[in-house]
């Protein structure tokens, strides 16, 4: 029998607003804990809530570029539960009228999928937690710490539908997500800090056609892989029980990253009853025409549609995967290049190869930190196409324009690198090779071609790399009468 | 001479007769004099009231006058929070609490000159109609302490009946105001929802509590409420325009008016014939003075009383979640964090308090929600739409406040329903949003007070004040306590 994965994510996205979601404490929570908070996030008594536009803002575009239907009433509900760190005991979220709804998001790659959304709903984050004692965990804990000033941070969920069918596309799915929320600077869109979350519903049925079989909820995933390799276990771990005629229990696992394999926790038993209800204090939002068009407008260009644009300047596709997925500032590197002159694939092979080599051998995270500019890179590869430079002096010239020793011709004639493509120059090292070895040379007039390669070796070492390999086997070749 | 009302002693103040550290010594000698047998404050700030009386006097004298409210001594539910004074919503789970800030409408208070004089007692977290379910022990009615003040608001009502302040602040969720007003025989105001801020008001129920005033005259509680209300960014849920005065219309007078009166407003029945007599005497001064009176039926207010008792069980069942021992407040040690929450939530909240969080938690429960919550809520638009049509005929409404005068302690704590009902005629109002205030108008064959509802549609506040005052000026009540100073108040508890 073959077995079908079916797998739907939740995303978290925490939004970067300068104020939190209900309240104007600064939305940062890398603070020392317990001090960007308020009576509202704290849940003090009498305190109310009031949104934050510039969240609602940013949720719409999500929601736009998702290709999300904007609700135009939307309503915020409570969500009851008792937990230590939720300051109120429920957390303001949303329930049947979210900002948006109905998207999807288009997967490319090896993996290419219409990833259908249902829903994205703004809510507020909680509190932190951090249990002492014990193995670190609640349950053994002596006491437990509480830190809020995460508490009432805006934090967006987009729910897909159950559209994804392996580890690999769910993997795909997420790392095109976060794309999207970079392109759109509506988030940090940083996994390692927990800006962006992953929690996967996962189950496998008999087949395309079968009933779907019994979700499993996966958490504690905090990077692309471990995501990928959780969600592929847990389909392992399913297909294997199934085959063997068991049961998948409904319950909540948790992805060990180090062992690898996802854990049961508690037993979910139906859904939770979280006795949703309008929350009283938030008048139902009106999110008109306008207010959707002005969002529209803001939409920076969306990742797939760079990925085109990149293809249609002659890059492939791998490539332009390349650049979209890479650190803003090398696609920005590339394009400036290109305007300056450069021919687009030499510009992306060297954004995405070359430049991010010499910039880690520098030390320097990024390119917008270093002094290289989309000219000097065109400035560059124009060298290289006259043939002035050599590609390995390139190299260096290259190392030497990051290391801010100014522009590539400055670097080049600095440190003596340029190519020697004057054929009287060239001649006279040629002559003098042959004089130094007429053996090799009598071979090769005899017809032995391969040892060109020799004397232009020779050459090369001769001139330090800064002759013009092409031109040398040329005066080679002549003087051979071949 | 003493001071009760407000307007009083605003002119005193401005033409030297009295001083605001004068009026602070009365309100406290009274106090001294009363408190032991009523039991209205749960805190007293005697020495921040003498401090700030003495600024507002310095104020004065400088020629800096921030108004009618300068200088005089106001009674505030323990509701509402107050920077660096104890605040606790009568409930043991708050005790020793000490809020960070002030509620927008203490605020409101403060800059407008007025001193805060004490924090006054309620129902456990504004839940009841007798204040006898506060933690710290009940408050008596200064008209007869065998009986009760009504409530949750009782506190502040019995403060400003017996002169223990000029005036005071309460809220109302279904009646928490304008009953006790009622009962203890001063004036007391529900305004429109959203038209005073809910920022630091401790929340029963959000959709429905309202902040409002409570005073010896139509005219000075027309001054607090214009004193508090107005748009506050800080609650979402506060009326973003403008609204005119409440004090605007005052002697407008009843010529004119049309007046519907809705004796059954929310099914009332077994209105005492004392009530009764006085509301029919009242409506025919109205007549006499202009007024055109015709009855009115709002049939779905008669469910109003079963809608109220599942949406704010619902909202209040949330809202009071935020109580767990975690933060701040009572917090009584368990082996889990679950079990510390369970328990200092079992020991911090009264019976009723716990009666009407379960109610609610059930009526928002998976399978129920619809049944219960869904279904009050669209009684609560049938409800709005019985006054929107009513109020095609009519300027105001106009009902008993309460059926009953003011009933002795302990007669209705047994029986929860009983105690419910108190609040029938009030109860409509806040599911509508709308405003209303009781005016007394006479005592019944006990020499308890009688009140008066007069109700208008949301926003027309100052309507409803001119046709108060005019009420209150043709029932010529006497709103002063029998007091002799030296037996104290009537009644059997001294």
């Amino acid at each position: 029998m073959t077995w079908e994965a079916v797998i739907g994510l939740e995303t978290h996205v925490e939004l970067s607003t300068a104020s939190k979601m209900f309240c104007g404490c600064p939305a940062r929570f890398d603070a020392e804990p317990n001090t960007n908070i308020c009576p509202v996030c704290l849940g003090l008594p009498g305190a109310l809530p009031v949104p934050n536009r510039e969240a609602i803002n940013r949720i719409m575009q999500i929601g736009l570029a998702l290709n999300c239907s904007v609700t135009r009433r939307p309503v915020f509900h409570r969500k009851n539960y008792f937990y230590a760190d939720l300051p109120k005991n429920y957390q303001i979220s949303q329930f049947d009228l979210p900002v948006c709804v109905d998207g999807y998001l288009e997967v490319g790659g090896d993996h290419p999928g219409r990833i259908r959304i249902e829903r994205v709903h703004q809510e507020e984050d909680t509190g932190k937690s951090t249990h002492r004692g014990g193995d670190g965990r609640i349950s053994a804990a002596e006491y437990s710490l509480l830190d809020f000033n995460r508490s009432g941070v805006p934090l967006v969920e987009i729910v897909t539908r159950p559209d994804i069918r392996s580890a690999a596309q769910a993997r795909a799915y997420a790392q095109e997500l976060r794309l999207l929320v970079e392109a759109l600077g509506v988030s940090d869109a940083r996994l390692e800090e927990g800006s962006i979350r992953f929690d996967a519903n996962v189950s496998v049925r008999a087949g395309p056609r079968a009933p779907l079989g019994t979700k499993v909820e996966i958490k504690n995933m905090n990077s692309f892989r471990s995501l990928e390799r959780a969600v592929s276990y847990e389909i392992e771990r399913q297909t294997a029980r199934l085959s063997s005629g068991q049961r998948i229990v409904m319950e909540t696992r948790h992805w060990d990253e180090e062992a690898g394999v996802t854990r049961g926790g508690r037993i979910k038993e139906g859904s939770s009853d979280y006795r949703y209800f309008p929350d009283p204090d938030l008048v139902p939002m009106e999110l008109d025409r306008d207010w959707e068009d002005g969002m529209a407008a803001l939409l920076p260009e969306l990742p797939s549609v760079r990925r085109v644009r990149y293809e249609e300047m002659g890059i492939d596709a791998a490539q332009a995967a390349n650049l979209v997925g890479a650190e803003a500032g090398l696609a920005q590197l590339f394009e400036d290049a290109v305007e300056a002159g450069a021919g687009a694939p030499q510009a992306a092979n060297w954004a995405t190869g070359e430049v991010v080599a010499s910039l880690r051998k520098a030390g320097i995270p990024s390119v917008g930190g270093s002094s290289l500019t989309g000219s000097s890179l065109a400035e560059l590869l124009g060298m290289i196409r006259q043939g002035t430079l050599s590609g390995s002096a390139a190299r260096e010239v290259l190392a030497g324009v990051i290391a801010g020793e100014g522009s590539p011709a400055e670097v080049a004639a600095g440190r003596d690198l340029l190519q020697i493509s004057d054929t009287g120059l060239l001649e006279s090292v040629v002559d003098e090779l042959i004089a130094a070895n007429p053996d090799e040379f009598a071979r090769l007039k005899d017809g032995e071609r391969k040892l060109v390669g020799f004397f232009v070796g020779q050459v090369m070492r001769n001139t330090r790399g800064k002759a013009d390999p092409k031109l040398a086997g040329t005066l080679i070749t002549e003087r051979a009468g071949l | 001479m003493a001071f009760t009302t407000i307007v009083g002693a605003a002119r005193a103040l401005r033409d030297g007769s009295v001083t605001s550290v004068g009026l602070a010594e009365q309100v406290l000698q009274r106090t001294s004099m009363v408190e032991a047998q009523l039991h209205a404050y749960l805190t007293l700030d005697s020495d921040g009231l003498m401090e700030a009386a003495a600024r507002a006097d310095e104020e004065l004298a400088a020629g800096s006058d921030r108004g009618p409210l300068h200088g005089i001594p106001i009674a505030v539910k323990d509701n509402m929070t107050t920077r660096h004074m104890e605040t606790t919503a009568g409930s043991r789970i708050l005790s020793g609490y000490v809020p960070p800030y002030d509620a927008t409408a203490i605020r409101r208070l403060r800059d407008a000159g007025a001193l805060i004089a004490g924090k006054t007692n309620l129902d456990e977290f504004a839940m009841g109609s007798s204040t006898e379910n506060s933690a710290f022990g009940p408050t008596r009615n200064p008209w007869n302490t065998d009986r009760v003040p009504g409530g949750s608001s009782g506190g502040s009502a019995a403060a400003v009946a017996a002169g223990m302040a000029l005036g005071g602040l309460g809220s109302d969720t279904g009646g928490s105001i304008r009953q006790p007003a009622s009962l203890c025989g001063v004036v007391g105001a529900k305004p429109t929802y959203g038209a005073v801020s809910r920022y630091g008001l401790i929340a029963f129920a959000s959709s429905l509590d309202q902040i409002g005033p409570i005073a010896h005259r139509v005219e000075d509680a027309a001054l607090l409420l214009d004193a508090i209300s107005g748009h506050d960014p800080l609650d979402s849920t506060s009326y973003p325009g403008g609204i005119e005065p409440s004090g605007a219309r005052l002697g407008g007078g009843l010529d004119g008016v049309r007046v519907g009166v809705a004796r059954r407003l929310g099914g009332a029945d077994a209105v005492e014939p004392d009530v009764e007599a006085a509301f029919d005497r009242a409506l025919a001064a109205m007549e006499g003075a202009g007024a055109v009176t015709l009855e009115v039926d709002l049939p779905s207010t008669e469910q109003g009383l079963s809608a109220y008792y599942l949406i704010a069980p619902a909202e209040c069942s949330a809202n009071l979640a935020r109580f767990d021992g975690v933060r701040y407040g009572l917090r009584v040690d368990g082996a889990t964090t679950e079990q510390m929450m369970s328990r200092s939530r079992a020991d911090g909240f009264g019976p009723e308090v716990t009666r009407r969080v379960l109610l609610g938690t059930f009526a928002l429960s998976a399978g129920y929600h619809e049944a219960f919550y869904g279904q009050a809520q669209k009684v609560r638009t049938l409800i709005r739409e019985d006054f929107a049509r009513a109020y095609r005929q009519c300027d105001v409404l106009v009902s008993p406040t309460s059926a009953t005068t003011a009933f002795p302690l302990g007669d209705r704590t047994e029986d929860p329903l009983s105690m419910y009902v108190s609040d029938v005629f009030t109860i409509p109002s806040n599911l509508a949003g709308h405003p209303a205030i009781s005016v007394p108008v006479g005592l019944d064959r006990h020499d308890l007070p009688i009140g008066f509802q007069v109700m208008a549609p949301a926003l027309e506040e100052a309507v409803m004040f001119q046709v108060a005052a005019a009420v209150e000026s043709l029932a010529g009540f006497d709103t002063t306590v029998p007091f002799d100073p030296s037996y104290g108040l009537r009644g059997g508890v001294r």
